[in-house]
């Protein structure tokens, strides 16, 4: 580094004088200061639009404040209140939670076994792999929430399937309470193709010679696939496990179109978001949803962390 | 798998009567009517949400593009105080939830009067907010050889003219994963809109979606799933024209 930074032969010459700064601290120093121009829009960001509405949301989440009223400091209220006074916070946290426990481990499942089967060298693999990642790529927009409520409605595709196959008195899925999460939860799973290609990336890390030597001594493809493609794909499977648990936990598109904003019926898909958003935007309660928010980060947090804490018992990285 | 999908895109063709009736992906009746009555349906015509919609995905790849790689630059090559925390700082901004932010957000850019303006949605993509972008640009940075700079700087380039002229254009393949996922996470983008617009004239293509869902109960599918697949089109030709860097973006760095 050193050397190649003093000057050529000749430059030397064209350079002003600058006071008794050598050459050599003299660019460092330029260069220390452009860093910070480089950084200067982020650091804009982080300060501005990162970290200090987190804290001022830390901050409102003790307090009472509509926006329009004064804000006044109310201490813990708004958590107390959370855990005591609101059914419908509770039931929400019900609906969040079954919806990432059952929907991520089924995606991820689903995932896992179509990019087994690909990965055995099918032909046309980059064709089915697009087919499959397609649902993943439109999964979270709004025309894709609107087609789910058409499908499971009362006279809608699933109706008509199941009713072609002789099958009668079928509920309207979205409108029953018992069901309507299922539809989201299946919504879910139906993206399953990006943790797919991150699966089918992982799959062609595995060296062959694993999978020869163990034909060799006679294992099948089952015993293959449990005891060497599976301990291999560890780091790959939690690197996915935390992705689609942080991404299920802020859903929040598909339950607002399919429940028409309300998380009904009978609040079965209200989903944490979505009451979070109701509080903030319809009650204007910003101090409880501020509350909210910075509780969800304690879950959040929490679920990540455990995933990392258990992680030193089920995944194996290279050399151990 | 992609039968609801090809289901969607008949029944865009098929007279209402038929979408509950016919399971069928080949329209018995073939009409293009859906179109030309869900264009309209909301009082103005939906090309001015896709314009909308569009305007606001290109600033915001633009921003993006430009502030990622300013600050992934700093972080690659350049030395300054911090430089450790400040990058343990942004890489613990990917994992917060965007919810903690969202409420203060919304009261700063309401008291400036940006509510029902594009800017809440715009700027904050010039202030790098989606950090996720540093951090796949720095990983890319880092594995292009330093003798390319070195070689810059002997021959009188400063920071800026080594970004500009050297490492920017080697970026390309990092560069457009980030603009294919910024494009396709604005287009998408559905709460962002939804808090912030409320002229009807200024809305993106997702909420005039939800809008027409809302006027018209559900009763009008066949309406509804035209303008639903014209809606996701882009997606689509991004998808075709661009699947090696989505594909590639992916499985190197888990984006969805």
């Amino acid at each position: 580094m050193s050397v190649n930074t003093a000057s050529p032969p000749g430059t030397t010459v064209a350079v002003p004088p600058t006071g008794d700064l050598p050459e050599r601290g003299r660019r460092r120093r330029k260069r220390r200061w452009a860093a910070w121009l480089f950084l200067l829009p982020w650091l804009v960001g982080l300060f501005g639009i990162t970290l200090g509405p987190m804290i001022a949301s830390l901050y409102l989440s003790f307090t009472d404040y509509n926006l329009l009223g004064r804000l006044s400091f109310v201490g813990f209220d708004n958590y107390v209140r959370m855990f005591t006074d609101d059914p419908r916070f509770l039931s929400a946290c019900l609906v969040t939670l079954k919806y990432v426990l059952v929907s991520v481990p089924l995606q991820l499942t689903f995932a896992l076994a179509l990019a087994t089967l690909l990965n055995r060298g099918l032909r046309g693999l980059a064709f089915y792999r697009s087919v499959y990642y397609l649902p993943s790529l439109l999964g979270s927009s709004v025309a894709i929430a609107l087609l789910w409520r058409q499908i499971f409605g009362g006279s809608g595709l699933v109706n008509t399937a199941l009713g072609a196959l002789g099958m009668t008195d079928l509920p309207n899925w979205i409108a029953t309470p018992e069901w309507a999460l299922g539809t989201l939860i299946v919504l879910n799973v139906w993206t399953f193709g990006s943790p797919m290609i991150i699966f089918l990336a992982g799959l062609r890390q595995v060296p062959q010679e694993l999978y020869d030597a163990a034909s060799v001594d006679g294992a099948n493809a089952w015993g293959r696939f449990r005891r060497i493609t599976m301990p291999m794909l560890t780091p790959v499977i939690f690197f996915n496990l935390v992705l689609q648990m942080i991404n299920a936990f802020q859903a929040f598109t598909q339950s607002y179109i399919i429940s028409g904003g309300s998380g009904g019926p009978v609040d079965s898909t209200l989903f944490y978001t979505l009451y979070l958003y109701q509080k903030a935007f319809t009650d204007f309660d910003m101090g409880y949803a501020s509350a909210m928010a910075w509780f969800l980060l304690v879950v959040i947090g929490l679920f990540t962390g455990a995933a990392f804490f258990t992680s030193r018992y089920w995944v194996h990285y290279d050399g151990e | 798998m992609v039968y609801p999908l090809l289901w969607m895109v008949a029944s865009a063709f098929k007279p209402e009567s038929d979408i509950f009736s016919d399971p069928g992906l080949w329209p018995a009746t073939f009409t293009t009517e859906n179109f030309t009555q869900g264009w309209d349906a909301l009082g103005i015509p939906f090309s001015t949400f896709f314009l909308n919609s569009f305007v606001i995905a290109a600033i915001s790849v633009l921003g993006n593009l430009l502030s990622c790689s300013l600050a992934a630059y700093a972080f690659a090559r350049l030395d300054f105080r911090f430089k450790k925390t400040l990058f343990a700082a942004m890489l613990a901004t990917l994992m917060l939830p965007f919810h903690v932010t969202l409420v203060p957000q919304y009261i700063l850019f309401q008291s400036i009067d940006w509510t029902n303006t594009y800017f809440p949605l715009v700027v904050p993509k010039f202030l790098a907010v989606d950090a996720f972008f540093i951090f796949l640009m720095v990983q890319f940075m880092r594995g292009l050889p330093r003798t390319l700079d070195d070689a810059a700087t002997v021959d009188g380039c400063g920071p800026f003219g080594v970004f500009w002229r050297i490492i920017l254009p080697l970026m390309r393949p990092a560069l457009a994963v980030a603009a294919i996922f910024t494009f396709i996470w604005t287009w998408n983008d559905f709460l962002g809109p939804l808090l912030y617009i409320s002229d009807r004239a200024l809305y993106t293509a997702p909420i005039a979606l939800n809008a027409f869902l809302d006027s018209t109960g559900a009763s009008s599918w066949g309406p509804m799933f035209a303008m639903s697949i014209l809606s996701i089109l882009p997606l689509f030709l991004v998808f075709l024209f661009a699947q090696k860097h989505l594909i590639n973006g992916i499985a190197t760095t888990g984006l969805k």
